[in-house]
């Protein structure tokens, strides 16, 4: 048959072959867990430590999902962090004003299933505005998104005076805390989005036009694809992803602040960038993905075991991120030749 | 006469114009002396890191690692003074401060140039990786105990008014350094050959490297600068608020992002003007002076800060599509 040629490879063949380094980053991944393993044995080595970063992670994941689809279409998402913590904020108003105290179960469900729906419009209308000003008016993604950062952060602290809104109900905080099994549910969310990134990016037209994107934009407009349509929903999609974010945060701190987690920014794009996701666009999977957040979670567990300040930590990621751009370069170049 | 209508320089400078004339119809306070020279003064430190900000922007990059190469500079430098005794003038916390800073600019210059790499993304790393230094390798403590010459800049003035009131309003000597520094980035953006390379090396880098530009030393020198404006920065700063504290001037580049881009600067490269930027951090020092004038909550600033540079940069894209 003539379609065999063009049969997706074997996935071991995908590892060892492709271009994003995969089998370097899982190797990485592996040697990472092994290191912090040997050093702090007892407590890094734990079923209570792995459970607890399962708890962890899933955020800065879904975090850099949402930040690896805006660098696949060339840009980057700097407000992720300020829409989280926008949308969560919103939330916590919400159920303080309107959450009844004695509802039936099913209420509570309803009421909760709501709330996540209104997060994660808005979400999407913060992305919209986003998507709007780089697709439309070609404000630059950067300066656009660092703008709206600085605009919903704003925002949030106009509206809750810069004090943290508590008073979630104990229900929605399963969301956060809960487990099914042994398996935690913010996982089990990530894992869920992880797995229609993936298919979506690879296997729908949405997804290969947004790799188009990326490449060449203006490739792009002659093939005849609506690039602002895109974009814009490209955009919509990173917002409702920072709003599940803010949802797994609020509801695991059981509070929702201005502030909060901002050290995610930096974290996403390294966890892309390490993932083997082109800052430039158009090339990046979700596995890559996966393995980065999963190395960087082991590094920044097995450094608070090894007592390091978070200011320590800052410089490590800020180095790292430098560090892993290099090696980037070479192995280009190497591959170049 | 069109030709000066349609610079943007001439659009930013009447609204600022007509942003002040409203301003000081609405509240009387705003044309005294005492307000004018306070807003001189905090567009001062503003627009030191602007023009910085400004040369690397029209050569075509972004440097959002400025507020934290500044505060690693003057704070490393305050440390040392204060560990030495010092007692000398203030030349020598400046010089250490823009070499610290100079040299910092030149590391993001190193990555950015060498291996073409992100300017956003390499100065993000690099902020996060100056701050984690600083706090965690030289100290994370407030330095109250500056060298005497600091509190003497803090209290040097160079004109002082004697209000209606009878209150007198004195000029900070910080807007003198600005103005040194204005001179300079003028000269050396209009009237030398690697200042005209910025442009060249901002509109086409293929162009810029056909007619014999080096595009890696010009940036070199784009993003050097940019670290040692914001060293002077640092110290000036210091200075003005008689401490050292890492927490100074965080979000910062923000604002001088927004300056710069009010000030009719194109965000893509290869366009802006030294005038156009100080403009531009004018009208944005009057813009949140005035909110503070008109009780207008400061928690209202970081939107309006996060919006002035969107809808400069959506106006600019607005007037192009009209031409």
């Amino acid at each position: 048959m003539e379609n065999t040629k063009h049969m997706a490879p074997s996935l071991t063949s995908r590892l060892f072959h492709s271009e994003d380094n995969l089998f370097q980053l899982a190797a990485i991944t592996i040697l990472t867990f092994a290191l912090m393993s040997a050093l702090s044995f007892d407590t890094f080595f734990t079923l209570r430590n792995i459970t607890s970063m399962s708890f962890l992670f899933p955020e800065l994941g879904i975090f850099a999902v949402g930040m690896a689809i805006a660098m696949l279409t060339g840009g980057i998402d700097l407000s992720v962090v300020g829409v989280a913590n926008l949308a969560s904020i919103l939330c916590g108003f919400m159920f303080i004003r309107f959450f009844p105290a004695d509802a039936s179960a099913t209420t509570i469900v309803l009421f909760i299933a709501a709330m996540v729906v209104m997060v994660l419009l808005i979400g999407m209308i913060c992305g919209c505005l986003n998507g709007f000003l780089i697709a439309v008016f070609k404000v630059p993604p950067m300066l656009a998104t660092l703008g709206t950062m600085q605009l919903f952060t704003g925002i949030s602290i106009v509206i809750t005076n810069g004090q943290a809104v508590v008073g979630f109900p104990e229900q929605y905080s399963a969301i956060g805390n809960g487990s099914i099994g042994p398996v935690a549910i913010p996982l089990l969310i990530f894992l869920a989005i992880l797995t229609v990134f993936s298919i979506a990016a690879k296997r729908t037209t949405f997804g290969i036009d947004l790799y188009l994107i990326g490449t060449n934009i203006k490739a792009a407009v002659f093939a005849g694809l609506r690039v602002k349509k895109l974009l814009i929903f490209a955009y919509m999609l990173v917002g409702a992803l920072a709003g599940i974010a803010g949802i797994i945060i609020s509801s695991r701190t059981n509070a929702a602040k201005a502030d909060y987690s901002s050290s995610y920014i930096l974290q996403s794009v390294l966890v892309v960038v390490l993932g083997g996701v082109r800052p430039t666009g158009g090339k990046g999977t979700a596995l890559g993905v996966l393995l980065a957040v999963l190395a960087l979670q082991f590094l920044s567990s097995g450094f608070n075991m090894l007592r390091f300040s978070n200011f320590a930590k800052e410089f490590v990621w800020g180095a790292f991120l430098l560090a892993i751009m290099v090696i980037n370069y070479y192995t280009n170049e190497r591959r170049k030749t | 006469m069109t030709k000066y209508l349609q610079k943007t320089e001439f659009h930013v400078f009447i609204i600022l114009v007509a942003f002040s004339l409203v301003c000081g119809s609405m509240n009387a306070g705003f044309w005294s002396a005492l307000n004018i020279f306070s807003v001189l003064k905090s567009s001062s430190t503003v627009g030191i890191m602007a023009l910085g900000m400004l040369m690397v922007i029209v050569a075509g990059g972004i440097d959002i690692s400025i507020p934290a190469v500044a505060v690693f500079a003057v704070y490393s430098t305050a440390k040392y003074l204060v560990s030495i005794n010092y007692s000398g003038g203030i030349l020598l916390p400046f010089a250490m401060a823009t070499v610290i800073g100079g040299l910092l600019g030149c590391v993001n210059a190193f990555f950015i140039s060498k291996y073409r790499l992100a300017p956003l993304i390499v100065t993000l790393g690099m902020a996060s990786a100056c701050t984690g230094f600083l706090r965690t390798f030289i100290g994370s403590s407030v330095i109250a105990n500056l060298p005497q010459s600091m509190f003497d800049f803090s209290r040097a003035t160079i004109l002082s008014v004697t209000q209606a009131d009878g209150s007198v309003a004195r000029l900070s000597v910080a807007v003198v350094v600005l103005a040194v520094v204005t001179a300079l980035v003028w000269f050396l953006m209009n009237y030398t050959t690697p200042g005209r390379g910025l442009y060249a090396l901002g509109n086409d880098p293929v162009a810029a490297e056909r007619i014999s530009f080096n595009n890696k030393r010009i940036q070199f020198m784009a993003y050097g600068l940019s670290g040692a404006l914001a060293g002077i920065t640092g110290v000036v700063h210091v200075s003005l608020i008689r401490q050292a504290n890492i927490r100074d001037l965080e979000g910062v580049e923000m604002e001088v992002i927004a300056a710069v881009v009010l000030g009719g600067t194109a965000i893509t490269g290869g366009r802006g003007t030294v005038v156009g930027t100080l403009l531009g951090v004018l009208l944005l020092t009057v813009i949140k002076s005035s909110l503070i004038l008109m009780d207008i909550p400061s928690s209202w600033q970081k939107v309006v800060i996060g919006g002035v540079p969107i809808l400069a940069t959506v106006t600019t894209s607005l007037r192009k599509k009209s031409f």
